[in-house]
This record gives C-alpha cells, structure tokens and sequence, in this order.
C-alpha cells in the first residue's frame, strides 16, 4: 500500500480543473449508468438489420466490420443524396451558439458535447472531410477530421443522449431541425450493427408480435381484462370491449405501456371508461397493439415498416378510421411523417365523432385522431358529465410531451380537459411549456434503467420547473398525454421533486367521469380512497 | 471585530469567490453558461448552486454569531439542492462534495487579504468555523450517499414495474414476497395494500 504522505493542507488544495482541450482533442470516456446496453443479435436478425455482431459498449474493440469506414461513408453520402435537409442542415449552421444552452441535456451534465451545435459538429466533422473541398484541403482548419472508431464512440455516445426532443430547433435562427441530426447519425451506427437493446428488443418485439412489450393476443386481453376487475370495483360497471372485431367504426391504438406499466395502466382505465360511457362502436386490436414506432430510433425504412401495421389492421378491420391513444413521438410519426411513407389512406374515411358530429379536418389525411383531440371535443359539445370535486385532492400541473407540442402543435387541447375535469391547475413558467417544453429527458428510446444517470441529467430542466410549481402552488401531479412521459418522469420526479406524481390526463378524465348506471364513488381509478369520499368501514 | 462581522461583510465577495471555485470544476464553455445566465429556469444547476452557496454562507454567519451550531433543517435543503445535481454529473464523489471544503481556502484568502489578517481573530473562532464547514462537509456526504441510493432504487423499481403485472397474472409472486413492503407501490388494489399494511 501507498504511503499516504499528503498533509491535511494539500487535501484541501486539489485542482478539479478540466483540462483546457478543444473538443476535437478532448477524448470521450463511455462512463457507466450513461449508456444503454447493446442489442441482442437475434433482435437485429429478426428485422434484418446489417452488420449483427457481439459488442459491449464498455468493451475497447466494439468489433466493427472489416470495412467498416466505407459503410459509413457510403452510408453518409447515400443520405445525402436522399435527404437534401440533411445536405443543408450539414451545410448551413454558422456555430452562432444560439442552440447550445436549449438542450436539457446539456444544461443538466454541463458536458459542452451536448450542446446542440457541438453535438451536430461530430458528425459534420467527418461530413467536411470528406464531402467538402475546403475540408479535404484545409482538414481541422475547416472543422473538418478524420474518421477513425473513437469517432464512432463519440457518435454513439453523444447522439444516443439526445433525445430528439427539438427544443434546440425552436431557437435556431435558420430552422435546422437537430433531431433529424440525430437521426441521421443514429442510421449510421445502425448500419454498423451498433444498436441499443431498449430499442432492438421492442423493435422487433413489434415487427413479430405487433407491440413493443411482445405480448400476445391472449395476455393483451388479460391484461386488458384485470383492468375491468378494477373499473367494476370502483363504479360497479361492467365492461366489455372488444378485440379484433371486423366492422367496428373505430380502432382504438394506443401504446402497449399503458397495458402494464404503472401509472399507464390508469389511462388505459380511462380510456375504457369513457368509451364505454359514449357506447362508442370501437374495436381494440390483438395485432396493431402498438401506437409507439421505436423503429423511429432506428431508421426511416423500419419506422415505415412498424407504422404500416397500424394502417393494415385498419383496412383488415375494415373500420372507418382510427383512434390513438395518449403519446408522443407516435403522434410526430403520424403527424409529420405517415402522409409521406403510406399515405392517403384513402381506404378509410375522414374522422367524423360519432357524438359530435364533428369532422376532424386536421386528419384528413392520415385518418387518425389523438384522443385528447376527440375529449376535447366531446367536452366542448357538453357531451359528458363531470364530477370534478373528484379531483380535488389533485393539484395539477401538465408536461408538453415534446412530441405532441412541438411535433404535432397539440397545445390547448389536453389543457381544455384537465381544466374542465380538475379544479386545481397550474401553469409550469412560460418558458418552460408549449413549444419550449423541457423534454422528460428519456424519449428516443433511452428511457432504459443501466442509464439512469444520464436520464437523470436530462429530466432536470423539466423536473426543476415542476418544483417551482410544486413551493408555489403546492403541486402533487404531473398530468401528461405521452406513455413514454408517464414511465420516466415518475423516476424523474422521485429523485428531483418527491412527493410528485405522474399520471394520463384520461386518468383524470376516468376520476370526473360520471358514468350511467355507476355507483356512489369511494375510490379514485388507483384505487385509493377518494378524499371526503371514503367508504365507511 | 468578530469572524462573524467579517464574513456579513464581505459575504457578497466570499460567495463569488467561492461559486467561481466551484465552476472551475466545470469545462470553460459550461462555466461561463453556469456564471452569466441568471434564470434559474434556462439555467438550474447555475442557479441552484449560487442560491445554495449564498444561503449556507448566511447559515454559517448565524452559527458563529448565536453559538448554537448549525440548524440542520435550514442548511439540509441548501446541501440538498446542490449535491443532488452534482451527484449526477461528471464527478467522483470527493468532487461532488470538495467543494465544501473549499470554502476554507476562500475564506483564509479574504482574510489575509484584510488589514490586519488572520491575527484579527480568536483562534476559538477559527477553529469553530473550520469545524462547521467540516460538519457541513459530512452531511453532504450523506446527502451523495442518499441520491446515489435513490439512483440504484429507481433502477430496481423499474424493473419491478415492468414485472409485477406480468408475474402477478402468471401466480409467480410468492405470498411471502407479496407482503414485502418493496412490492407496496405495485399493489393493484385497495384490498391488496391494506392486506399488507395490517
């Protein structure tokens, strides 16, 4: 063992200085509880996707194919030529920082490689390189390097904590869209084989079985029928949805996290509730039990490929249109990029409420509503009856999934029903919702446990407005209308705001919701006693 | 004049001073980000820590003044609020919490660099500083200990999340572990949390 001959003076005087490095000579250590695991093999092999090979990120040789600098070359200029966004995006930034504070990973680590505009100047590094002639003559002069593997370490590292939430984009003055940054790299390392578990294991999980989770049609239905023991239990209703039904107007798709994860479970509760109230003519399915599209982390080829399951059971179905429930990036996927890859789907109809009889302009292409669309409405009409008192014991706030908000402009409607289902809301700060919301910080599929850290890093921007709210108005939920939100920020906001919640805002609804024929409430949808309602004993 | 009256008075100076010696453990681009935005929406961990330090600097000055000690239920929250981000950054834990004793350091500085010095002061009262600041330096650790906990219970209550339902549907989970408070949160009824609660 060591002499220890430091004097208590010198303990005192350590130096915890980084070292002044420019970024391109800092090099990028794969810390622990940072990173998500890598993808099993046979994962990749069920969808196909190149390269399948055995690494471990914390590993010094990830094992990457002979050639692996011309795929990614290759790979490179074929997006390029593909996408002219990428092309420009790669082009036109001119490092003027106005990004580099917005992204809530950044602000949460204080690692400059997380500044947007640093983190895209990994991948433009290698693209001036390469593709532009100043670059190839003037190298680091230019912004430009080399490619080598610890590239693709930093790649990896750096674009895997980004969650392509766009914040950044909102505040660059040239509109560049650094999620689609992200996604570009994130093609790249796929086609190395460098993929995360979180995001192969559920990608082909819903290739095969039609749902991120795997779970099949008997244990979607049981599951779906344990809830139905809990809704009889609190309003003495019996409920009987069904699946798979041929002729239904609707289909109803939500994400499979709802069906067994808490607090998701409560808005799938919800969602059963209120449809069953309205006698809506609606079907769930076994086989499009998905709203989520985690191929959407992967490339634009398998998001295509996981979205058109949706559309397929529609039209074997043969329903009129589709429902979905409460998330997030299923909604920019629908939104901002179903049109493009299978659209119209001009073997449904326009959305039309059956209640309401309102037309649903905005889906008229993609014949597919966002539930907090359809409640909106149905509020707006006076078409159910609220018993907000129920609510009472909630002081609630609401998180902007980044998806819904910035990828889709759903701002005012899950506002409209939580104010007509809860007496007490309260707004987070201004610059902290709508179109500058603080993403959840583990979108994109890193919302797995070994990266914990890093989630928490992410989750503080959002998770340090929610605690303003909290001193101030003495917030105790957390109401979003994402399923990915509603699994992160209850870890999120147990380790930054405890004492906080997190639930669906058709969890709410279900809470107001007074159905026909129910009987006198006691319990809210968690089966918790209901404040000044108790059952006496 | 006492210790105290000298930190009151250039308290302003010693929390700069000090919140400059903690940003140094950033990267530069990070620490100018962390100095200058001052909204402690757009920049938490800046804020957090500045309104930590100048909130356990008046803590101190109370102690050395009333004699009583630290109040705990004051200075918990504000070594709360700054080592619970630090104990999800880039840091070692003698990092995550140094900066403690690096108020020392501070200190001393502004006080040799006053008219008459460190012969100013009692030794009794430096002492008693030092032995403050090393007490606050002890419960950060606990508080470090405590979020690193947290950290390792959010991953274990993941998976029992993502589980429960599952094992509890297939009649997997043991009677036994079913009256495991661990299991408490995952109860899917009033029935079942009162029957574990009795």
């Amino acid at each position: 063992m060591a002499k220890f001959t430091a004097k208590p003076k010198d303990l005192i005087n350590i130096d915890y200085t980084p070292p002044k490095t420019e970024w391109m000579d800092t090099p990028t250590e794969i810390r622990e509880h940072m990173f998500c695991h890598a993808t099993k093999a046979k994962d990749l092999e069920t969808v196909e996707f190149p390269n399948i090979h055995e690494w471990r990120p914390q590993d010094e040789d990830w094992n990457l194919p002979a050639n692996w600098e011309q795929i990614v070359l290759q790979g490179m200029q074929d997006l390029l030529k593909k996408y002219r966004s990428f092309q420009l995006f790669m082009d036109i930034c001119v490092r003027c920082g106005a990004c580099a504070d917005k992204c809530h990973f950044f602000i949460g680590s204080g690692d400059p490689k997380n500044m947007p505009v640093l983190r895209a100047e990994l991948l433009r590094s290698v693209y001036r390189g390469n593709f532009t002639l100043a670059g190839k003559i003037l190298k680091k002069i230019a912004g430009a390097r080399e490619l080598t593997p610890s590239v693709i370490k930093e790649w990896w590292y750096y674009f895997y904590q980004c969650t392509e939430c766009r914040r950044c984009s909102v505040f660059c003055p040239y509109g560049i869209d650094t999620a689609e940054i992200t996604m570009m790299a994130r093609e790249l390392l796929n086609l190395l084989g460098l993929q995360l578990g979180w995001i192969g294991g559920p990608v082909a999980n819903c290739y095969m079985k039609g749902n991120h989770l795997g779970l099949e049609p008997h244990t979607i239905k049981s599951s779906v029928e344990f809830f139905l023991d809990d809704i009889k239990e609190i309003t003495g209703i019996t409920i009987e949805p069904t699946f798979n039904r041929k002729g239904a107007e609707i289909l109803f798709v939500t994400p499979s996290g709802d069906l067994f994860a808490n607090p998701g479970t409560y808005t799938a509760m919800g969602y059963l509730m209120l449809f069953h109230e309205l006698g809506l003519d609606y079907t769930w399915s076994t086989y499009a039990s998905e709203g989520g599209n985690f191929g959407f982390f992967t490339s634009n080829e398998m998001a295509k490929r996981l979205n058109s399951k949706i559309y397929a059971e529609a039209k074997r179905l043969g329903v009129k249109w589709i429902l979905g429930g409460e998330c997030g990036h299923m909604w920019r996927v629908i939104h901002q990029y179903m049109d493009t890859w299978q659209g119209p789907a001009d073997f449904l109809q326009e959305p039309v409420s059956p209640i309401t009889g309102t037309k649903f302009e905005n889906a008229k292409a993609t014949k597919m509503v966002h539930i907090a669309e359809f409640t909106a409405d149905l509020i707006k009409h006076n078409k159910l009856k609220l018993d907000k008192s129920r609510n009472d014991h909630l002081v609630v706030t609401y998180h902007d999934s980044c998806n819904t908000s910035r990828g889709m402009g759903m701002l005012e409607e899950p506002r409209y029903i939580i104010n007509n289902v809860c007496n007490h809301f309260h707004e987070m700060p201004e610059d902290t919702i709508k179109e500058k919301t603080f993403c959840c910080g583990s979108g994109t599929g890193l919302n797995a446990s070994e990266n914990m850290e890093l989630r928490m890093r992410g989750g503080l921007p959002r998770a340090n407005a929610v605690k303003y709210v909290k001193e101030k108005h003495g917030v105790n939920m957390l109401a979003n209308v994402c399923a990915i939100d509603r699994a992160t920020l209850s870890a999120s906001v147990d380790y930054w705001v405890p004492g906080t919640a997190v639930c669906g805002t058709h969890e709410l609804v279900a809470n107001a919701l007074v159905m026909k024929g129910e009987k006198e409430r006691t319990l809210d949808i968690r089966l918790e006693p209901l404040p000044g309602k108790e059952a006496s004993e | 004049m006492k210790l105290y009256e000298f930190l009151s008075e250039n308290k302003t100076a010693i929390v700069s001073a000090w919140f400059n010696e903690i940003l140094a453990s950033y990267p530069s681009d990070t620490s100018n980000f962390l100095k200058n935005k001052k909204d402690r929406f757009a920049n938490p961990v800046g804020q957090t820590i500045l309104d930590g330090m100048e909130g356990l600097i008046s803590q101190i000055i109370a102690a050395l003044k009333n004699r009583e000690g630290l109040d705990n239920g004051r200075t918990d929250p504000l070594l709360d609020g700054i080592v619970r981000i630090r104990a999800i950054q880039e840091f070692t834990p003698s990092e995550a919490v140094g900066f403690i004793l690096g108020l020392k350091q501070v200190v001393s500085g502004h006080i040799n660099n006053s008219s008459n010095g460190a012969s100013e002061f009692s030794g009794n009262e430096l002492i008693e500083m030092g032995s403050i600041i090393d007490t606050l330096s002890l419960r950060a650790f606990d508080i470090y200990m405590s979020c690193r906990e947290k950290i390792y219970e959010l991953k274990a209550n993941e998976a029992k999340k993502l589980t429960f339902r599952l094992l509890q549907q297939a009649n997997l989970i043991n009677e036994s572990r079913m009256s495991d408070p661990c299991f408490l949160n995952f109860k899917n009824t009033d029935k079942e949390r009162k029957e574990v609660l009795k």
